[in-house]
C-alpha cells in the first residue's frame, strides 16, 4: 500500500499516477482467525484496526455482508460532537472527538474532519437552563462548551429566521470543537489502515449460521464458507437482534427503527456550522457538505422497521422544520433522501460488553449517535476483546444495566426506543 | 404512507395514528421477580417480518389497535381493537 505523502504525490504527478497500489487487499477467507468481527461498517473496521494497532492481535477478519461502509456508515449526516452528560458516555464521546481530531494523521488518510462548531438553538428559558446545566457539566469535565446569546448568534449565523419563527430563537448552546467529517473517507481510511496491519476485510460475506459448542461459538457459517474464530465480535447495528437470535441468545433491549437523511442540490458556501433545532416535538439538524449540498435530517419514522427506505410524512415534517429556521432554503430542490436502520436501545445509550457466550462480544445500540462514536467504539471494543475487561468508561454499558437500575438515559425519555432521538 | 384499516373509522393514512410498540408483551403479576419485569419492560424480540404491534388512532377515534404488520415491507395482515372484550364485540357485529 503506497503511503500518501508529499513525495509520493510529486513522484506520481511525474509518472502519470501509475505508482499507486490498491488501497486494501481482497483476500480469500481463511478457515480460522483469532478474532472475527462481524460487520464491516465504521465500528467493525475501527475495532479491527485498534485490535491490530493497540493490542498487537494477529489474524483478524472483518466480515461484511455487502460492501464496507454500505450500511449506516454511508447513511448518516456525518455530525461529530461530544455534548453528552451521563457518566461514562461523556468521557467516551469526548475521547472519540479527540480521536477524530488526529484521525487523518493516524490513518494517513484525509477524513476531512472539519471543526466548524455545533450550534444547538434554543427557544425557551427552560431549554436554555437545561443546556446551561449540560454544557457546564461538560466544561467541568474538560470539554469545550459555551452559550451564545441572541446577538452573538445573529453575528455568526445571520440568515436564521429571527423575524417570525413560530418558536422565537433566543440563543444557542455551542460546541466549537464539534463538526463534520467525510463518512466514506473514514470508512476507507480505517479499512486501508487495518488492511496494512494484516486485517482481512472480507466483503460479500454474510453470516448465515452460528454453531455453538460447550457454551462457546465454535464456528460461523457464511456465504463464503465456514470460519472458526477464537473470539467473535458483533458490530452490526440495525441487525443486532437477528444475529443475537442466530446465536440463540433470546431478546435484547433494542428495537430497529429507520432514520432518514436528505441532501439538496449544491449551492455556494451558505452555512458554516452544524445547526440543530428541537422544539415542540420537532427535531432537525443541518450542515453543508464540502460539495455544497445541504445535508440534513430529523426524527425517526416513528414505527419499527427494517426497511432501508423512508416514509413521506417524515419528509414533510423535516421540510417544515427546515423552513421554520432557514426559510431562505425554500427553493432548493432535494436530490436524494434515504433511510438507515438504527439500533434504538431502551435508554438511548449503546452497549459494548461481554455476553452470555464467553467468546462473543457485543457492540450495538448506537441509536442516532453511531457515526461520531466510531473511533472510540473501535478503541474500547478492541480493548474489551483483547483484555476481557471493560474499561471504566464503559463499565455500565452492558445488558444487565436495566435489571440493576442503571439507566443511561441522556434524554430522560424512559424505556421506549423510538423516543431516544 | 402506510394505510391502516381502522375497524371503527375505515382505511386511513398512518399519519393519523401514533405507533405504540410490541403488542406481544405480557406483563407479569405485580409480585413477579425483578428479572421477569426487566424482561417485560426492556427486552424485545425485535422481529424482522410480521409482528403484532399497537397503534393509537390519535387523530381519529382514539382507540388503541392491534396491527399485524411486516417490518420489512410494511404490509398489514390484520387490524383489530387491542382490548379483548372489544375484539369479541367487533366479531359479534360481523
Amino acid at each position: 500500500m503506497t503511503k500518501f505523502n508529499a513525495w509520493n504525490v510529486f513522484k506520481n504527478g511525474l509518472n502519470g499516477q501509475t505508482g499507486w497500489s490498491r488501497q486494501w487487499r481482497d483476500p480469500e477467507p481463511q478457515s480460522s482467525y483469532n478474532v472475527i468481527i462481524i460487520g464491516g461498517g465504521l465500528h467493525g473496521l475501527a475495532t479491527a484496526y485498534y485490535l491490530a494497532k493497540n493490542h498487537n492481535v494477529k489474524k483478524i477478519a472483518v466480515l461484511e455482508k455487502g460492501w464496507i461502509g454500505g450500511g449506516n456508515a454511508g447513511r448518516n449526516t456525518t455530525i461529530i460532537r461530544s455534548n453528552y452528560m451521563m457518566p461514562g458516555s461523556h468521557e467516551f464521546y469526548e475521547h472519540s472527538l479527540k480521536l477524530w481530531e488526529n484521525l487523518s494523521h493516524e490513518l494517513n488518510y484525509n477524513v476531512m474532519f472539519s471543526q466548524r462548531a455545533h450550534v444547538s438553538l434554543f427557544h425557551s428559558p427552560g431549554a436554555k437552563d437545561a443546556n446551561a446545566r449540560r454544557y457546564n457539566t461538560m466544561r467541568l469535565h474538560g470539554t469545550d462548551g459555551e452559550l451564545w446569546d441572541l446577538n452573538t448568534l445573529k453575528k455568526n449565523i445571520p440568515h436564521l429566521n429571527y423575524d417570525d419563527a413560530r418558536f422565537p430563537i433566543i440563543g444557542a448552546a455551542v460546541q466549537r470543537r464539534a463538526g463534520n467529517a467525510r463518512h466514506d473517507s473514514a470508512v476507507w481510511g480505517y479499512a486501508r489502515a487495518a488492511d496494512s496491519l494484516g486485517v482481512d476485510i472480507i466483503q460479500n460475506c454474510e453470516v448465515t449460521g452460528i454453531t455453538r459448542k460447550n457454551g462457546n461459538i465454535e464456528s460461523l457459517q457464511t456465504s463464503r464458507g465456514v470460519m472458526k474464530g477464537n473470539k467473535i465480535g458483533f458490530a452490526v447495528a440495525g441487525n443486532t437482534s437477528l444475529l443475537w437470535q442466530m446465536a440463540e441468545l433470546g431478546n435484547l433491549p433494542i428495537e430497529s427503527h429507520k432514520l432518514q437523511a436528505f441532501v439538496t442540490e449544491a449551492v455556494k458556501p451558505f452555512l458554516d456550522h452544524v445547526v440543530v433545532y428541537g422544539v415542540g416535538g420537532a427535531h432537525f439538524y443541518i450542515s453543508q457538505s464540502d460539495k455544497g449540498s445541504l445535508v440534513f435530517g430529523g426524527d425517526l419514522d416513528w414505527y419499527k422497521s427494517y426497511a432501508q427506505r423512508g416514509n413521506l410524512p417524515m419528509v414533510q415534517d423535516v421540510a417544515e422544520a427546515a423552513m421554520a429556521i432557514l426559510p431562505s432554503i425554500g427553493r432548493l430542490r432535494l436530490l436524494r433522501h434515504w433511510a438507515g436502520v438504527m439500533d434504538m436501545s431502551m435508554d438511548g445509550t449503546f452497549f459494548i460488553c461481554k455476553t452470555p457466550i464467553s467468546n462473543l462480544y457485543l457492540n450495538a445500540g448506537w441509536n442516532y449517535g453511531g457515526f461520531k462514536a466510531s473511533p472510540a467504539s473501535g478503541w474500547y471494543f478492541a480493548d474489551l476483546i483483547a483484555n476481557e475487561q471493560p474499561h471504566k468508561y464503559i463499565q455500565h454499558h452492558h445488558l444487565k444495566r436495566f435489571e440493576q437500575g442503571i439507566n443511561l438515559d441522556e434524554r430522560g425519555a424512559g424505556p421506549d426506543p423510538k423516543l431516544h432521538g | 404512507m402506510i394505510r391502516i384499516k381502522c375497524p371503527y373509522c375505515g382505511e386511513r393514512d398512518h399519519s393519523e395514528f401514533t405507533y405504540g410498540g410490541d403488542a406481544s408483551i405480557k406483563y407479569p403479576s405485580l409480585d413477579a421477580s425483578e428479572s421477569e419485569w426487566t424482561d417485560a419492560i426492556f427486552f424485545r424480540k425485535n422481529i424482522k417480518g410480521f409482528q403484532k404491534e399497537t397503534w393509537h388512532h390519535l387523530n381519529g377515534c382514539r382507540m388503541w389497535l392491534e396491527v399485524e404488520r411486516s417490518t420489512i415491507t410494511h404490509e398489514i395482515k390484520s387490524v383489530k381493537p387491542c382490548h379483548p372484550d372489544l375484539q369479541k364485540l367487533m366479531e359479534l357485529k360481523k
